[in-house]
């Protein structure tokens, strides 16, 4: 996961304060399920993101726990509501303990 | 029971032989279940969100193609219907399949500040099968709602 960057946009990329934003992420995962064999017969481990979440100024907006069923390469969106202008931050941690994260600035027009 | 009928008219090496024969058989239909991969309990699942609390059904959107031609890869949309105020929202939305071999999808935690308790992404389906979204309410209260998706070539697994 080293060198990969998660994309997220909002639309409308500029909102005024009380409007609901919609936040569409994408990040490169394998999400490796622990039900798939190799070629020898070997179980491949598991190895997927389990843990994605979202803050805004520190404040939780959103955040999903995810299991095998979720596809390669894990496309979320969801929404949130703008109080203010400031930071979204957005994480996501996998079975192997990375961590991979960016940050969306939100102005408000 | 029917060879013991006939044991007379059978010598020994004869019954052996269908003795044998029968036990195989009765081999091979007990290894069919017996090696098919066990799903993890949908009810049990259901019944570790939901408790004992009566559920409603209205008011969960769930999105999904009418037949999904690659099962690695489903659209999904969840949209719950809430003011999502601060006393007044929807605090989780649980994703459920009940035709993998994990019945949890996803789990996705809502605050008032998401403004709209409302969800997209990609699942993985290894079967044509109903989707089950359970919407748990700040008020301790659960909707749940329900849709099928035909699946031309399941995901999951290998």
């Amino acid at each position: 996961m080293s060198n990969n960057k998660p994309r997220a946009k909002i639309s409308p990329a500029n909102p005024k304060v009380g409007d609901v934003i919609e936040v569409k992420t994408l990040v490169s995962h394998v999400m490796e399920t622990g039900l798939r064999k190799d070629k020898n017969g070997q179980v491949i481990p598991r190895n997927i993101i389990h843990s994605f979440k979202a803050t805004f100024e520190g404040e939780p907006v959103f955040s999903g726990d995810l299991y095998p069923g979720i596809s390669a390469n894990p496309y979320i969106a969801f929404h949130m509501k703008v109080t203010k202008p400031g930071a979204l931050e957005l994480t996501w941690v996998d079975d192997a303990g990375e961590t991979l994260s960016t940050t969306v600035s939100v102005t408000v027009g | 029971m029917v060879m013991q009928l006939h044991l007379e008219t059978l010598d020994r090496r004869q019954f052996v032989v269908g003795a044998g024969a029968a036990a195989a058989i009765f081999a091979l239909f007990r290894s069919i279940p017996a090696s098919a991969e066990k799903p993890q309990d949908f009810d049990a699942t259901f019944k570790s969100i939901v408790g004992d609390a009566e559920t409603g059904d209205s008011g969960v959107e769930i999105t999904l193609p009418e037949i999904a031609e690659n099962g690695n890869t489903v659209p999904f949309s969840i949209a719950v219907e809430s003011a999502m105020s601060k006393d007044d929202y929807v605090k989780a939305v649980h994703l459920l399949s009940t035709g993998n071999p994990q019945p949890m999808i996803a789990t996705f935690h809502f605050t008032p500040l998401s403004g709209t308790a409302d969800v997209s992404g990609r699942m993985r389906l290894a079967k044509t099968q109903e989707i089950v979204a359970v919407a748990e309410l700040s008020n301790g209260k659960f909707l749940v709602g329900k849709q099928m998706v035909k699946v031309t070539i399941g995901g999951c697994g290998g």
